[in-house]
C-alpha cells in the first residue's frame, strides 16, 4: 500500500502541476520581461476557460465532431489571449510602465475586478461544463486505479511542450533574443534597434494565452463557477514566488513541489491540503527571498 | 469618564425614544402594500438554488397580487444577494427592515448566513422565515420569538437518507464522505456517523474528506477514494462542487465500487443529465420533487410547474419549493392573525404569535410549525434510474417519511437525541413507497 | 490604555495638534495650513458626531466606513514607506477574531475589553511576522505578506472545530462600560466609540507621520542608505511602521466584527487585503483623510451601485481606479486640492504615489 500510495499521490500531484504551471508560467514570464505583476491573469485564466467551454458546448450541441473540441480548447486560449491581453497591452499597460510599481499592480487589480464583473455578466453564476475531451480520451489504469488519460498524461504533456517551446522560442528564435535583450537591459537593447514596445507587447500577449490556455485545459476537468480565477492567481503566485518571479523552468519545479505536496497532503492529512502551497511559499520566502532559484537583485539603494 | 457615559447615555435615549415612536406609528394600519425582503444568492455557486427560487418568488407574488394580494394587500418583494458578502447584505437587510418598512423577511439560503440573520432579525424585531438553511443549531441553541424556519431542518434531512441506506443497502461495512468545507458539510456529517454509528456499530469510516466549499477539482479524492474502496461514499455536496464530483467519480469508475448516497442531488438531477449514473441514493431537503407521488396530479402543483417550466425551461428544484413553503406560510399566517384580530390588519407581534402552531402547505405534504418555530417536513429519498421521456435521471423506488420521526423534539438537542437511539431505530421508520410512472 | 484614550480626546485635540510639533522645515506654511486643515478635523468631527441626530439610519454605514477605514489608515502608513502589504487583511481578521473568541468564552464581556485585547493580538502578531517581512521591499514585501496571510486564511477555513471553519464565528454583543445594550442602543453606542478611535487614530497617524519616525519611513522609501548614515535601521524604522499598521488594521477588524457581530475567514482573504490598498490610492496616499474618504466611496459605490446596473459594483470600481491611477494619481485628495484650488505644485511633490 505504501508504495502504491506514494504512486497514485505522484501521479495526481503532477496532474495538477501541469495546470498551476501552466498558469503560473505566463504570470512569471510577463513579471520577468515587464516587470509587472498581473493580477488580472487570474481572470484570463477563468474567460479562457469560458470561451473554451462555451466554443466546446456549441461544437458538440450542433453535431460537430466531438474531437474538434480539442483545438476548440486551444482556439479559444488564442483568441482570449490575443484580443482580450493585446487590448489591455495597448490600451492600458502601455500608459503605466512608467509608474511606481505598486500603482502597476493596483491596476492590474483594478482589471481583475473588471474581468470578474464582466464574466458575471456574460456568462452569469451558474456552473459550466465541457468534459468532452476528457471524455473521448478514456481512462488509463495504474495499481487498479483510474485515472482520466486526459490529466495523467495529456496534460503533463501539454505542460511539457509548454516548457520546452518556451524554451527555444527564447533562446533560438530573433524574437526571444529581442525578449531576452529587453529584459536583460532595456536601453541598450532600445540602443541597438531592438523596438522595445513591440517586445513588450508580445510578451503580454504571450502570456495572455498562457494563462488562457490554462483556464482552457482545465475545463474539461473541473466545473466553471465565479471566483475561479481569485483562487488560480493566488495560487500561481504561490508557484512564481517560490520559484523566483520571472523564473520559467523554475515555476515548473515548484509547480511540481506544491502540486505533490498538496496531494500528498490529501492522502495524508487532508485538513493541510489548502494549506500547502501557502506554507511552502512562506517557508520558501523566509530563507531564500528571491524565490529557490531566483537571482539575488541589488538593493534598492 | 464619566462625561462620557453621561453623554452616551443622554444618545442613548435619544435615539431609543425616537425609535419608539416610529414603530408605534404604523403598527395596526393596514399597509398599502406588504413588503417582503427575501435574501437569496443572485451571484456565487449558491446560486443554483438562488437564482431558482428567485424565479419562484416572483411567479408567487404575481399569482397572489392577481388575485387582489394578502387579505387585499399586495405583496411588493425585494431582494438582497446572499452573494454579494455579508457586510452588504447586513447594510441592505437593515435598510429594507428600518427604512423602507419590510414587514416579513425571508432569510436565508446558507447556514453561515442564517447563523448571522436570526439574532439581526430578531433584535430588529421583524418577523423572519428561515426558508432554506439547513442548520439545526439555531433554533435549537438560542429561543427565538420572531424567527421560524418554513421548512425541516438538517437532522431529518440526513437522516432519512440514511434510513433509506440502512433498508436498502443493509449490508455495508465501510464508508467514506466528502463533504463540502463548511457549516452544512460538516453538521450534516456529525449528524449522519453519529446516527450511523448507534445503528451500525460494524461500519467503519475509512476517511473523512473535506475539500474547500467550491473546489474545482476532486481528482486526487477520487483517487484516494479508489484506492480505499469504500462500500459507501456519502457527500452532501450541492451546486458545482457536487456535479464535478460526480462527473469526475463518474469518469473513472468510482461509481461502479462504491454505492453513492447524495442527499441534495434532487437539485443537481437536470443539470448532470447522463452523467449521474443509475442506482444512487438521493434526496431533496424535504419531500420535493417535480413528480412527487402524492402530489403530481394536484392542480396547484400542475399549474406551478407548468408556470415555472415556462419561465425557466427547466423543472423546479428543491429550493423553488422551499420558497414555495415560505409564501404559503405566509398566506397561512396572515389569514389566521387577521381572524384572530377579528378582521383587522395584525401588528407584528400578532403575526409572530400566530406562527407557533401554524398549518400550511407548499408543493409537498402539509407542513406544520411547532413551539419552537421549526417546522416538521416529510422527506422524500430514492434511487435514480433511467426513464423515457426525460434526458436526466429521474428518482425511482421512492420512500416518504414523515418528519416528525425524524425530528428531534422540541428543546432537545439533536445529538443529544440521536445518542439516544435504538440500534434499529432507523431501519425500522415508518415510510411509504413509491416507483416511478 | 482604551480608557487613557477615550478620557484623552474631549480636551487633549486641541491642546496638542497646535502645539506646533512639526518638523522645521515645513512650519513656515505649515501653521496657515494646519489651522485651516485642523478647523476642518473639527468640523467634520462635529459633522460626523452629529449623525445619528440627523441621519439616524446611516449610522451603520458610517460605522462600517470608519472602521474599514482605520485599517486603510493603517495601508497609508506603509505606503508613506514606499511599501505595499497584500496581507494586512490579516490582521484585520485578527481583530475581528479576537474579538468572536473572547466574546464566545465571556458572555457580556466588555467592548473596551475587546478592543484591547485586539489591539493586543494584532500588535503582537504585526511584532512577530514584521520582524521577518521587514527584511523585504517592494514586490517581495508585497509577496511575503500575501504569503502569511494565505496561510493565516487557510487556517482559519480549515480548523472548522476551532474556528467555525468558512462560517466563521458569531460574536456576541458586548456590554460597554458595564451597561448591557440592546441593538439601537448598541448601533448608536458603537458609532460612538468607533467615531472616537477613529478620529484619535488620525490625529496619532497624522503626529506620527510628521513625527522624526514618520519622516524616516518616508525615507525608507526615498533612501535607505542616507538613513543608515544618520544612524536608524531601515529596518526597525519600517518595523515600527509596520507594528502602528498592523494595530490599526486589528482595531478596523473588531470595530468591524462587532457592527456585524461575525468573523469570518473571508476578512482574511487576498482580495481583502488588495481592497484596503485599493482604497488608500482611491483616496489619496497623501493624506489621512484620503484614508476615510476613499473608504466612504468605495462603501457607497458597492451597496449603491445595485441601483444603477444590477450586479456591478467591482466595474464602477474598477474604471474609477483606473482613471484615478492615469489622471490624478494623487487619489480623492489630489482632486479635493485641485478643485479647492489650493497650490498644486506641493500638491505634486507630496503625492506619494504620484511618481
Amino acid at each position: 500500500m505504501t508504495l502504491n500510495f506514494a504512486v497514485l499521490a505522484l501521479l495526481d500531484g503532477i496532474a495538477y502541476a501541469s495546470l498551476l504551471f501552466l498558469v503560473a508560467v505566463g504570470l512569471t514570464l510577463i513579471f520577468g520581461v515587464l516587470g509587472i505583476l498581473n493580477i488580472a491573469h487570474g481572470s484570463l485564466y477563468a474567460i479562457g476557460a469560458y470561451v473554451a467551454a462555451t466554443l466546446g458546448q456549441w461544437l458538440v450541441a450542433n453535431g460537430y465532431n466531438p474531437w474538434l473540441t480539442f483545438p476548440a480548447l486551444f482556439a479559444g486560449a488564442t483568441i482570449v489571449g490575443i484580443v482580450l491581453g493585446g487590448l489591455l497591452e495597448r490600451l492600458l499597460l502601455q500608459r503605466i510602465y512608467a509608474k511606481d510599481e505598486i500603482l502597476q499592480l493596483l491596476v492590474t487589480f483594478a482589471v481583475f475586478m473588471i474581468l470578474e464583473n464582466l464574466q458575471r455578466m456574460i456568462w452569469g453564476v451558474q456552473p459550466y461544463f465541457m468534459s468532452t475531451p476528457l471524455n473521448l480520451l478514456g481512462n488509463v489504469s495504474f495499481f487498479g486505479i483510474n485515472y482520466t488519460a486526459y490529466q495523467v498524461l495529456f496534460l503533463p504533456a501539454a505542460a511539457i511542450v509548454v516548457l520546452f517551446a518556451l524554451r527555444h522560442f527564447l533562446r533560438h528564435t530573433s524574437m526571444g533574443a529581442q525578449i531576452l535583450a529587453v529584459t536583460e537591459d532595456r536601453e541598450a537593447a532600445t540602443s541597438i534597434g531592438i523596438n522595445a514596445t513591440r517586445v513588450y507587447f508580445m510578451t503580454f500577449v504571450i502570456g495572455a494565452c498562457f494563462a488562457a490556455l490554462g483556464g482552457a485545459l482545465a475545463t474539461p476537468t473541473t466545473s466553471l463557477v465565479t471566483g475561479m480565477g481569485a483562487n488560480m492567481i493566488v495560487l500561481s503566485f504561490a508557484v512564481a514566488a517560490t520559484a523566483g518571479l520571472g523564473q520559467i523552468e523554475g515555476a515548473a519545479i515548484s509547480a511540481l513541489m506544491i502540486g505533490i505536496a498538496r496531494a500528498f497532503a490529501v492522502y495524508l492529512s487532508p485538513e493541510l491540503e489548502v494549506i500547502m502551497p501557502y506554507l511552502i511559499m512562506v517557508l520558501v520566502l523566509l530563507i531564500k527571498p528571491n524565490g529557490l532559484f531566483g537571482k539575488v537583485t541589488a538593493r534598492k539603494i | 469618564m464619566k462625561f462620557k457615559a453621561l453623554y452616551l447615555g443622554g444618545v442613548l435615549t435619544a435615539a431609543l425614544s425616537a425609535a419608539t415612536l416610529t414603530g408605534a406609528a404604523w403598527a395596526a394600519d393596514k399597509p398599502a402594500e406588504l413588503k417582503i425582503g427575501i435574501t437569496t444568492y443572485s451571484s456565487g455557486s449558491a446560486s443554483v438554488f438562488g437564482v431558482p427560487a428567485r424565479h419562484a418568488a416572483e411567479i408567487l407574488a404575481e399569482e397572489i397580487n392577481a388575485k387582489g394580494g394578502v387579505n387585499g394587500v399586495p405583496l411588493k418583494l425585494y431582494f438582497i444577494d446572499e452573494g454579494a458578502g455579508l457586510e452588504t447584505l447586513m447594510t441592505e437587510y437593515r435598510r429594507l427592515v428600518e427604512d423602507e418598512g419590510v414587514e416579513v423577511t425571508f432569510a436565508s439560503i446558507s447556514s453561515g448566513v442564517c447563523n448571522k440573520m436570526a439574532p439581526l432579525a430578531e433584535d430588529l424585531e421583524v418577523v423572519n422565515f428561515m426558508w432554506d438553511c439547513g442548520t439545526q443549531r439555531i433554533l435549537e441553541d438560542d429561543k427565538y420569538d420572531y424567527v421560524f424556519r418554513t421548512q425541516a431542518n438538517a437532522t431529518p434531512e440526513v437522516l432519512a437518507p440514511l434510513a433509506y441506506l440502512l433498508k436498502a443497502n443493509p449490508d455495508f461495512k465501510t464508508i467514506a464522505v466528502v463533504n463540502q468545507d463548511y457549516a452544512w458539510g460538516r453538521d450534516s456529517w456529525e449528524i449522519f456517523s453519529n446516527a450511523l454509528k448507534i445503528q451500525r456499530p460494524d461500519v467503519k469510516v475509512v476517511a473523512e474528506l473535506f475539500p474547500a466549499f467550491g473546489a474545482a477539482d476532486f481528482s486526487t479524492e477520487v483517487s484516494r477514494l479508489q484506492a480505499l474502496k469504500p462500500d459507501v461514499i456519502l457527500s452532501t455536496s450541492w451546486g458545482g462542487d457536487l456535479d464535478t464530483f460526480v462527473r469526475q467519480a463518474k469518469q473513472r469508475g468510482l461509481f461502479e465500487t462504491s454505492k453513492f448516497v447524495l442527499p441534495l442531488a434532487e437539485s443537481s438531477l437536470q443539470r448532470l443529465g447522463d452523467d449521474l449514473p443509475e442506482g444512487v441514493i438521493v434526496g431533496a431537503r424535504g419531500d420535493h420533487y417535480f413528480l412527487h407521488p402524492e402530489m403530481r396530479d394536484k392542480e396547484k402543483f400542475k399549474t406551478f410547474n407548468e408556470k415555472f417550466k415556462a419561465r425557466t425551461g427547466e423543472y423546479p428544484i428543491y429550493s423553488a419549493a422551499h420558497m414555495v413553503q415560505a409564501f404559503a406560510a405566509l398566506e397561512a399566517v396572515y389569514d389566521k392573525a387577521i381572524k384572530a384580530n377579528g378582521g383587522e390588519w395584525p401588528t407584528k407581534e400578532q403575526v409572530a404569535e400566530a406562527m407557533v402552531g401554524l398549518e400550511f402547505q407548499g408543493l409537498g405534504r402539509p407542513l406544520v410549525i411547532r413551539e419552537d418555530g421549526q417546522a416538521v417536513e416529510a422527506q422524500l429519498v430514492g434511487t435514480t434510474a433511467k426513464r423515457d421521456g426525460y434526458n436526466f435521471k429521474v428518482i425511482d423506488k421512492m420512500e416518504l417519511y414523515d418528519g416528525k420521526d425524524l425530528m428531534a423534539p422540541v428543546g432537545e438537542n439533536s445529538l443529544k437525541w440521536i445518542a439516544k437511539f435504538k440500534p434499529d431505530f432507523l431501519s425500522k421508520v415508518p415510510s411509504t413507497s413509491f416507483s416511478h410512472k | 490604555m482604551s480608557k487613557e484614550f477615550l478620557t484623552a480626546i474631549p480636551d487633549g485635540a486641541a491642546g496638542t495638534t497646535a502645539d506646533g510639533s512639526l518638523p522645521v522645515r515645513q512650519e513656515r506654511r505649515g501653521n496657515v495650513l494646519m489651522n485651516k486643515e485642523f478647523l476642518a478635523f473639527i468640523a467634520v468631527a462635529a459633522l460626523l458626531a452629529a449623525v445619528p441626530f440627523t441621519f439616524g439610519s446611516s449610522i451603520t454605514f458610517i460605522a462600517m466606513c470608519l472602521a474599514k477605514g482605520l485599517a486603510v489608515l493603517g495601508i497609508l502608513i506603509l505606503l508613506r514607506a514606499g511599501q505595499v502589504s497584500f496581507g494586512h487583511a490579516m490582521y484585520f481578521a485578527i481583530g475581528a477574531y479576537a474579538a468572536a473568541f473572547l466574546s464566545s468564552a465571556f458572555r457580556g464581556i466588555d467592548m473596551m475589553v475587546l478592543v484591547a485585547a485586539a489591539i493586543l493580538a494584532s500588535g503582537v502578531a504585526g511584532a512577530i511576522v514584521g520582524v521577518f517581512v521587514t527584511r523585504y521591499r517592494g514586490i517581495f514585501f508585497g509577496m511575503i505578506n500575501l504569503a502569511f496571510s494565505m496561510v493565516f486564511y487557510s487556517i482559519l477555513e480549515k480548523a472548522f472545530h476551532i474556528t467555525g471553519g468558512s462560517d466563521g464565528m458569531r460574536i456576541r454583543r458586548p456590554t460597554l462600560l458595564g451597561m448591557e445594550l440592546r441593538r439601537a442602543e448598541f448601533d448608536v453606542a458603537i458609532y460612538y466609540v468607533i467615531l472616537v478611535f477613529a478620529l484619535l487614530s488620525v490625529w496619532l497617524v497624522w503626529r506620527y507621520l510628521r513625527s522624526p519616525m514618520g519622516e524616516a519611513l518616508r525615507a525608507v522609501k526615498s533612501n535607505e542608505t542616507r538613513l543608515e548614515y544618520v544612524g536608524l535601521s531601515a529596518k526597525s524604522v519600517l518595523l515600527g511602521g509596520y507594528i502602528a499598521s498592523a494595530v490599526l488594521c486589528g482595531l478596523g477588524g473588531v470595530f468591524m466584527g462587532m457592527v456585524q457581530g461575525l468573523a469570518t475567514p473571508e476578512h482574511a482573504f487576498w482580495t481583502r487585503s488588495s481592497e484596503l490598498v485599493f482604497i488608500a490610492v482611491l483616496g489619496g496616499p497623501a493624506h489621512v483623510a484620503g484614508a476615510f474618504g476613499g473608504t466612504v466611496l468605495f462603501e457607497a459605490v458597492r451597496t449603491y451601485a445595485a441601483a444603477l446596473l444590477d450586479d456591478s459594483w467591482q466595474l464602477i470600481l474598477g474604471v474609477t481606479l483606473i482613471l484615478i491611477i492615469l489622471w490624478a494619481p494623487g487619489g480623492m485628495v489630489e482632486l479635493f486640492r485641485r478643485f479647492t484650488g489650493r497650490n498644486r505644485v506641493k500638491t505634486v511633490t507630496s503625492g506619494e504615489a504620484g511618481r
